[in-house]
């Protein structure tokens, strides 16, 4: 390992490139043997040249500062993440199994609510949660779809197996970084790229536009992607996908209701709208349903997807299943519609819901990470090891205000990478984003996004606090 | 398409060709001050009066000196038509219909974007150089040129050029107009060598000299207006302007002759009194008259685009479609 640091040590945990001995792991010993010719001067020039390529894509999200938006890239790094073909079957079919039971959950708890009857989660939990929306009870979205896209973060332990850490079934972004990540990486290491046998990601976007047509019984059905615009930090996703779909990009004030059907304005008149790959959440599509502050969404929307006029995904109501406090349920869910065990565990997790778990919390806070159930982007977030007394008993207040808001989980010992800086290499914590896409048949596109932890010792990957990414290979065998 | 992306567009084709034209101002006053004789002073102002923005610069600066003028033109943030704020607002414009445009047109605009900021930074409105203004000239001519040769010939391209053709005809009717404020030393100035030079340095701004010299040979006043309000073959004479904006209207209503809605008819009102013009039509009421009553007629035909084309649809759109 010439390049690399001769102290380069991922401590206890799982080094996704080298073993705790300093050597290779299988799966990435052709990648390091080929990285062999490359001095560190030439791999700092080459993370110059994609830190530009990002720049000039305008691959940037806003970050907002008084009053001035700041654009800042998403940091890649040169260093794939490599996963080989025996561990992607694991994540692909643990993830299917997952999505699966997850749809039969959400169609569940709009209709019949057996898994509530049966006492297997609480029916408080689910009803009191502010994602679980009553209008939406008794519908039947298309084909009892309801996630059709998924991104599902996933993190290995000291052991080196796979836990999921959340599921995001309302707007799961960053599946434009896992395209665009590939196509500069590819340029940055062409040769190397070629021999490594890289399973390909490129035709995500035909599947979304076939999945998002299928939703519709048309022939030839009209998609739009609905964004908030150009001030959402995800906006050039939007465009991104409208782009490689060949679809209109959309905001609210582009689409109006008439008669319960959806149309866009276009320079020729009104034009119907059959399908809304929507990037705006449940509560903000629809100021006459939902939250009628929102000046995001479209009048009268609902009524029109509730008349069957139109198809929405995910389809309305589905946001529930992506609450902190429901995923600690999901390997129940998983044996209550599939009698089958969770394929990839989830990391345990305590509800301050309930009266042990809490007790158990509030006496452990120092060593627990505390998130709130329904917030995402690593915001109202309690890393208990890493915090101040201060701020752990803030917490403690916090929960006991509103236990039903908060879950607890033990601190993750999330899996290293090799991550190029100024010192060379230097481990860095990852997670893993595989996209999830339920059409006909559920598809997973083989890669994800890895988000990487920068400041060293750092677990927390989001972009909105200091991280970064890095291309996920997932390889044929 | 989108009447939101449609206009976007629009905007987009009016604010880089405003940067251009800007970028061209500042670039042929510095040659133009570099031939004067030795006693003249540099004229800033007259560029300043021929944009319109007086006010607004009288309002926050106390004199006319050249790093006040470029500044105020090229990045002043306060004046909404200044190159920097052009620039901004075009790629804006371009970000809400990135996925309408060509990649390679984002990135070269999102790099004069960034172009522009670093010279900001580096004050270059300090340094007495035409070099910074001819570069944002060329990056915008590869911008027009990438998008000539990428873009598929389909409304959203139109309404690219139609703003583009109305926002090019509004800059040479002005730059024209500089010529009226230019103060020459005395009556008798007119005519003279100066004179002669500011009539010259007016044609490479607009980078027709050449053609101009082999159609007319010498430079004279009259046969100038002519070729830049008049001529049906120089791309950034008036007339020429006009026929590609109405060009640009009736491929995106898809009609031939005449006109199909209120924008077509302005401009082709428009038009055709300019075909039918002769040189002495213009100035019988005075150049600087006839250049601001045209200047009113781009901005009409603005307006009646806008509300073909941009604004929201009113129910009777939606019910004549409906039968």
């Amino acid at each position: 390992m010439a390049i690399f640091n001769q102290n380069y040590n991922s401590s206890d945990h799982f080094d996704e490139m080298f073993t705790p001995e300093g050597e290779s792991r299988p799966t990435y010993a052709p990648f390091e043997e080929k990285l062999k010719s490359y001095t560190k001067k030439k791999l700092l020039q080459l993370q110059h040249s994609t830190d530009k390529a990002q720049m000039s894509m305008g691959m940037t999200f806003n970050v907002y500062h008084e009053n001035k938006g700041i654009e800042k890239i998403l940091h890649l790094d040169l260093i794939p993440r490599i996963i080989n073909g025996k561990e992607w079957k694991i994540l692909d079919e643990g993830l299917k199994q997952r999505i699966t039971a997850i749809n039969m959950f959400i169609d569940d708890i709009y209709h019949d609510q057996k898994i509530l009857k049966d006492g297997i989660v609480p029916a408080d939990l689910v009803l009191s949660s502010k994602d679980y929306l009553k209008p939406c009870i008794g519908l039947n979205p298309p084909k009892g779809i309801w996630c059709h896209i998924t991104g599902s973060d996933i993190v290995r332990d000291k052991s080196g197996k796979f836990y999921v850490l959340e599921d995001n079934l309302r707007c799961p972004s960053g599946v434009s970084y896992l395209l665009e990540n590939r196509e500069i990486i590819k340029q940055a290491f062409p040769s190397l790229f070629s021999q490594m046998g890289v399973r390909p990601v490129s035709d995500y976007p035909s599947m979304l536009l076939n999945m998002l047509q299928n939703l519709s019984d048309k022939k030839n059905p009209t998609v739009v992607v609905l964004t908030p615009g150009i001030y959402n930090s995800a906006y050039f996703e939007h465009s991104y996908l409208a782009q490689q779909m060949g679809v209109e990009l959309v905001s609210g004030q582009d689409m109006i209701v008439k008669d319960k059907i959806v149309y866009m304005q276009t320079t020729k008149g009104l034009k119907q709208v059959d399908v809304i790959y929507r990037r705006i959440d449940d509560t903000f599509m629809d100021p006459k349903a939902f939250n009628p502050k929102s000046m995001l969404g479209v009048p009268g929307l609902f009524e029109a997807y509730k008349a069957g006029n139109v198809a929405m995904s995910n389809a309305p109501g589905t946001g529930v299943a992506d609450d902190k406090a429901v995923y600690a349920y999901v390997p129940r869910i998983i044996k209550y519609y599939l009698n089958e065990d969770p394929i990839i565990e989830n990391v345990p997790t305590y509800l301050c819901s309930e009266e042990d778990d809490l007790k158990y919390v509030l006496e452990n806070i120092e060593q627990l990470v505390v998130k709130e159930t329904n917030a995402a982007g690593g915001y109202g977030m309690l890393i208990g090891p890493k915090a101040k007394k201060e701020e752990h008993e803030k917490f403690r207040k916090l929960i006991q205000e509103d236990p039903r808001n908060y879950i607890a989980q033990p601190t993750l010992s999330l899996s290293t990478v090799p991550t190029l800086s100024e010192n060379g290499f230097s481990p860095r914590h990852v997670d893993l984003r595989p996209y999830i896409l339920f059409g006909n048949t559920i598809e997973i596109i083989p890669g994800a996004l890895t988000r990487v932890a920068l400041v060293e010792g750092s677990l927390v990957v989001n972009s909105s606090q200091g991280g970064g990414s890095k291309d996920t290979w997932v390889l044929f065998d | 398409m989108l009447s939101r992306v449609a206009e976007s567009l629009f905007w987009l084709g009016r604010y880089t060709e405003r940067a251009e034209n800007y970028a061209r101002f500042i670039d042929v006053n510095f040659n133009l001050s570099l031939d004067l004789p030795p006693e003249m002073t540099e004229q800033w102002s007259p560029l300043i009066m021929a944009s319109g923005d007086q006010e607004l610069f009288e309002k926050n600066y106390s004199n006319y000196g050249r790093e006040n003028a470029v500044f105020f033109l090229a990045f002043d943030e306060k004046n909404p038509n200044s190159i920097i704020n052009s620039v901004i607002r075009a790629r804006e414009n371009a970000r809400q219909v990135r996925e309408s445009i060509s990649k390679e047109t984002w990135e070269i605009l999102n790099d004069l974007y960034y172009f522009v900021r670093e010279l900001e930074k580096k004050k270059v409105w300090k340094k007495e150089s035409a070099e910074y203004y001819k570069q944002i000239k060329y990056k915008l001519q590869l911008l027009q040129g990438i998008g000539y040769d990428t873009s598929p010939r389909t409304q959203g391209w139109y309404f690219n050029k139609l703003g583009q053709s109305l926002e090019r005809a509004d800059k040479t009717s002005r730059l024209l107009d500089v010529k009226y404020h230019v103060l020459l030393p005395s009556v008798e100035e007119i005519g003279s060598p100066l004179d002669f030079l500011h009539w010259n340095a007016l044609l490479k701004s607009v980078s027709g000299f050449n053609a101009y010299c082999r159609l007319y040979g010498k430079v004279k006043p009259i046969n100038v207006v002519e070729y830049l309000v008049l001529n049906r073959y120089f791309p950034r004479s008036i007339l020429f302007c006009l026929i590609s904006a109405e060009d640009s209207l009736h491929e995106i209503s898809d009609s031939k002759r005449g006109f199909s809605n209120p924008a077509e008819k302005a401009i082709g009102n428009l038009r055709a009194d300019l075909e039918y013009a002769e040189i002495k039509d213009v100035f019988a009421s005075g150049l600087h008259e006839y250049l601001d009553k045209l200047q009113i007629r781009f901005n009409d035909v603005a307006s009646c685009v806008d509300e073909q084309y941009f604004r929201i649809m009113s129910n009777s759109t939606l019910q004549e479609q409906q039968q």
